[in-house]
């Protein structure tokens, strides 16, 4: 028998070489997306060095690369969660319901700026932010017309939220004791991660040090309080939006995981307790092959982490269960249709990468917030994908191709580079690491510097987008765009005056001393935080608390 | 040696997404523009004393946040009010622009709306065509 080394050999002298000679090659070298190498071809020999059973194995099993569960979506399906919010509580909830009736199977919240921010719809830096890009929520009043006719009980809701995480967290246990359902009952996420943040996404109010207190202080009340809950939704996404490669959104994600178990360690909370109630977030972007890859070494990097590195010892801490959402920054405003197809093979890509969630980005978001009528298109899109292409039928179906298991090593292997790389920064600590990469530009230059990568390649005409740098034509856009009522500002302000008027605010004054002194006294905040919430203070006074103690940060400029 | 041409890029508003205004910076750069960056959520009076202070020939004004009805004529305004002259500048925006809204943003005083995906080359052909042009006009 003759070995495949030698085989290989012979066909790229006898084979390959002499095709080559003849009919050429489109391009010197392939690279992936990232920038990784990719050979004309991969065989047995490339994965020689990997054990089935150690590095790949069976699904729910550690170190679970093919998925968190034993029958993946053979069980359930993938949770169909499109993020979606604008105008008042009142329109974002008549979007919500038509979601729902279009087969939508769970919640994920778009909050205006102001919202996103800790601001009120009344501050002069709200003036023509209020209700724009999501849903503007001042006090509770605003969700209990949000969740109006949804019972809790039945739906999981998703919270795009991060400085106000716990004030958004605390409104939602008050609306499910509203409805008559126990706090311990309520599943959804809050995405309470301010670590992206500084690297990437910018929704930027306390410093780093007091951000994470607060994290780790919703840590510490939701595994007692709300124990179905993810209390963080640990986030690559953005970093990616921001123009990082995969490996970076890989190894910056799965760093700033280490780093928030660390603080919660330090705090004293047990692990295995904590471990079930962190959920990840990731994007997934044109290259098909890449990102599937990414979330298998995603998953095998996290169960070697949690459970060698930590010492978790439930298995059910060493799961990394996780949302999707298609690439935004790889939609084009030319040619809207082209999305959906660009979009469809993202889906597909998380689906056969085990996402447990997903949200498909609409095609004409390029434009503005999607009508209805695109955001059913994206829907649809997974639906087609769940019901009629077989995919999720059979478990990590990719698994033993030569290429994807090479290529799950390799982002593994370079994640783990810069895992090592962020705590030799912090002395052998991911935690300081982490911070420390946040205070001397580390993380935003990184970023900064693949962005102006991946325009260069654009610009030079080395990268092709379709319809944009090539196939371009004349067009003039011809799809209905998304028009949020300019009356949303006056209306949102005038409900909040309303509220103001008429709620207890000697209670308020109580509640927000109470918040004063907690966070003075280093002492668990969101205890306050919810009596404040049920009080009807608004997260402008909330927040303004915290902003008083701990003070405000202004990100450094790095170009 | 003639005088380089001083572009602002601003983000103004509660936007965080800098990645476009950032790659916009340095690329404007590395084509011979002097770039200032107003860093992240500026009012539309810290980036018109940004404009009038700093004399520039180009602002360039970033934002995904649907924002941009009510912050940039705001812009134009407050650089007017403090003795800047934006008939001498170009004014530029950048972002997530529904068409409808371009119209409008013209008619408020803007030179040109760039769409996402928009070569950068296109904007400093641009900027080069337009300025001169703009100030032989008045």
């Amino acid at each position: 028998m003759t070995n495949i080394n030698e085989k290989r050999k012979e066909w790229e002298e006898k084979c390959l070489k002499p095709w080559l000679q003849k009919a050429g090659q489109r391009e010197e070298k392939f690279e992936t997306l990232s920038g990784i190498e990719v050979k004309t071809v991969y065989d047995p020999e490339d994965i020689e060095h990997i054990d089935y059973i150690r590095d790949i194995g069976y699904p729910g099993e550690f170190p679970y690369t093919r998925g968190v569960y034993p029958n993946m979506y053979r069980g359930r399906l993938w949770t169909m969660r499109q993020f979606s919010g604008f105008g008042t509580a009142e329109d974002t909830n008549r979007r919500w319901k038509m979601l729902l009736e279009e087969g939508e199977t769970g919640l994920s919240t778009a909050f205006d700026f102001p919202t996103l921010m800790g601001v009120d719809s009344d501050d002069p830096l709200a003036d023509g932010e209020v209700g724009k890009v999501g849903v503007a929520v001042d006090t509770l009043k605003d969700f209990e017309i949000l969740f109006d006719g949804i019972p809790l009980d039945q739906v999981s809701t998703s919270f795009t939220i991060n400085p106000p995480a716990g004030i958004i967290l605390a409104m939602y246990v008050a609306i499910a004791e509203k409805q008559g359902v126990p706090k311990e009952k309520i599943r959804g996420t809050i995405q309470n991660d301010m670590l992206k943040e500084f690297h990437a996404q910018n929704t930027l109010v306390l410093p780093p040090e007091p951000s994470l207190k607060i994290i780790v202080d919703i840590f510490e009340w939701g595994i007692e309080h709300v124990p179905k809950f993810n209390l963080i939704s640990i986030s690559g996404y953005h970093i990616r939006e921001a123009g990082s490669t995969a490996v970076q959104e890989l190894a910056f994600t799965i760093a700033d995981g280490m780093a928030y178990v660390e603080a919660a360690m330090e705090r004293g909370i047990d692990i295995d307790r904590l471990a079930p109630q962190l959920s990840f977030f990731f994007n997934s972007h044109n290259d098909f092959f890449e990102e599937i890859a990414k979330f298998r070494a995603a998953r095998r990097m996290w169960a070697k982490i949690m459970r060698d590195e930590y010492g978790a010892k439930n298995p059910r801490s060493w799961w990394l269960k996780f949302h999707t959402q298609t690439a935004g920054c790889s939609l084009t405003a030319q040619q809207p249709l082209n999305n959906v197809v660009r979009t469809t093979i993202q889906a597909m890509a998380a689906v056969l990468g085990g996402t447990q969630s997903l949200h498909t980005n609409s095609f004409d978001e390029a434009w503005a917030l999607p009508s209805e009528e695109a955001v059913r298109v994206a829907l649809r899109t997974q639906q087609i994908i769940a019901y009629e292409s077989g995919i999720p039928n059979v478990v990590d179906p990719l698994a033993g191709s030569y290429y994807v298991e090479w290529l799950t090593d390799k982002m593994e292997k370079l994640a783990w580079k810069y895992i090592e790389d962020i705590r030799k920064m912090g002395d052998g600590s991911m935690l300081r690491g982490v911070l420390r990469g946040i205070e001397n530009g580390f993380f935003v230059r990184e970023i900064s510097d693949a962005a102006a990568r991946y325009q260069r390649e654009i610009e030079e005409g080395k990268r092709i987008v379709v319809g944009v740098n090539k196939f371009t034509i004349e067009e003039e856009l011809k799809i209905p765009i998304l028009k949020v009522d300019p009356e949303v500002q006056r209306r949102q302000i005038e409900r909040l005056r309303k509220v103001k008027a008429e709620r207890d605010n000697e209670a308020v004054k109580v509640a927000l001393d109470w918040l004063r002194s907690a966070a003075e006294n280093d002492e668990n905040v969101m205890p306050p935080i919810m009596e404040a919430v049920k009080c009807y203070a608004s997260i402008g006074e909330i927040m303004g608390v915290l902003k008083e103690v701990y003070g405000t940060y202004k990100k450094p400029i790095i170009i | 040696m003639e005088k380089k041409i001083r572009v602002l890029v601003a983000k103004v508003g509660l936007d965080g997404h800098d990645r476009g205004a950032k790659v916009l910076a340095r690329f404007l750069r590395d084509s011979g523009f002097e770039v200032i960056y107003t860093g992240l959520h500026r009012t539309p009076q810290e980036v018109a004393m940004a404009a009038v202070d700093e004399d520039v020939d180009v602002v360039g004004i970033s934002l995904h946040s649907g924002a941009h009805l009510a912050l940039v004529p705001k812009v134009v305004n407050y650089i007017r009010e403090y003795g800047g002259n934006p008939d001498e500048m170009l004014i530029l925006v950048g972002g997530v622009i529904p068409t409808d809204d371009i119209v409008e943003l013209k008619k408020m005083g803007v030179d040109e709306v760039f769409i996402p995906g928009t070569p950068i080359s296109e904007i400093v052909e641009f900027i080069k065509k337009k300025l001169p042009e703009k100030r032989k006009k008045k």
